[in-house]
């Protein structure tokens, strides 16, 4: 019947419910470290490797003529 | 300056150069969500490296305009799936993280560390992973992480909340398993989270996680 169904689903409800209110509770005491994660690469000095790659695509770059499709420069290898 | 074909426009040389600006401030960026991806700093700097010649290759498909760090986060990871896929990634974690502690509760003996919770996180299945990345260290919306992930917000946030309850019970009984992705049962659990997690991006309904 369908007072079964939505007992249940009013139980899973009940359920999740409880679990975000356990985690809502729960996660300001760690929240802080996944930004301090992230944030700790961000401000990293960035690896010399990173820009070099950048200026290496940009001198390959050709003059936007032959915009066949094709790439000239295996760009794949460029690592 | 009538650089502008009406087939197909071709960037400026402003363009050009905007691009690359846009692209070099975002890569600290890509490094962190690589890093909280795959774990260990060398596999997430290759990780960022192959986005960055996938995202120069297709410039041209990016609006200016738009959120570079958005547009780069759906390269990488794709990127990351497919190596995942191909096994280049085996969730290994940085041993290198701080031991520094992130708090220390009143009622309980143990703090919990910074390197207790990257270790955790590189536990949870990779969908809820990134969910969480995305909205809880990377601040996006859940509606720029749904639009990132290719899935429904909803989904983000289902993902996200059960990331976090997983995590703080991890964190709050100090029962954090080690992963060991070299077991072979291991692994194939991987990859079929996997296959469920570019199932949504493909297009699908991404109902995948709706069974807990």
């Amino acid at each position: 019947m369908a007072s079964d169904g939505s007992d249940k689903s009013r139980q899973g409800e009940q359920a999740r419910a409880g679990r975000r209110r356990a985690a809502a509770k729960s996660a300001p005491e760690w929240a802080d470290g996944l930004k301090q994660l992230y944030d700790a690469v961000v401000e990293e000095d960035l690896p010399d490797q990173f820009l070099d790659l950048l200026a290496q695509l940009d001198e390959q770059e050709m003059p936007p003529q032959g915009q066949g499709g094709s790439s000239p420069s295996g760009q794949g290898d460029a690592r | 300056m009538s650089e502008s074909d009406p087939a197909r426009p071709l960037r400026s040389a402003q363009q050009k150069a905007d691009f690359k600006r846009e692209l070099t401030a975002v890569v600290p960026h890509l490094r962190a969500f690589a890093r909280g991806l795959c774990g260990r700093p060398d596999m997430a700097d290759d990780l960022v490296q192959e986005t960055m010649l996938k995202a120069w290759a297709a410039q041209d498909r990016f609006e200016p305009g738009t959120s570079m760090r958005a547009w780069t986060f759906v390269i990488l990871r794709n990127a990351y799936l497919t190596d995942m896929r191909r096994n280049r990634f085996r969730g290994e974690y940085d041993e290198g993280v701080a031991e520094r502690i992130l708090t220390a509760p009143a009622g309980q003996e143990e703090p919990i560390h910074l390197s207790d919770l990257h270790r955790a996180l590189l536990t949870l299945p990779p969908e809820r992973r990134e969910a969480l990345l995305l909205v809880g260290a990377g601040g996006f919306s859940y509606e720029e992480a749904a639009a990132i992930c290719g899935c429904a917000v909803g989904t983000i946030k289902s993902r996200v909340g059960r990331a976090r309850a997983a995590l703080s019970e991890m964190l709050a009984s100090g029962n954090i398993p080690q992963r060991s992705v070299d077991d072979a049962t291991a692994h194939r659990a991987i990859l079929e989270e996997l296959d469920a997690v570019s199932g949504g991006y493909m297009g699908a309904g991404d109902e995948s996680d709706e069974d807990y």
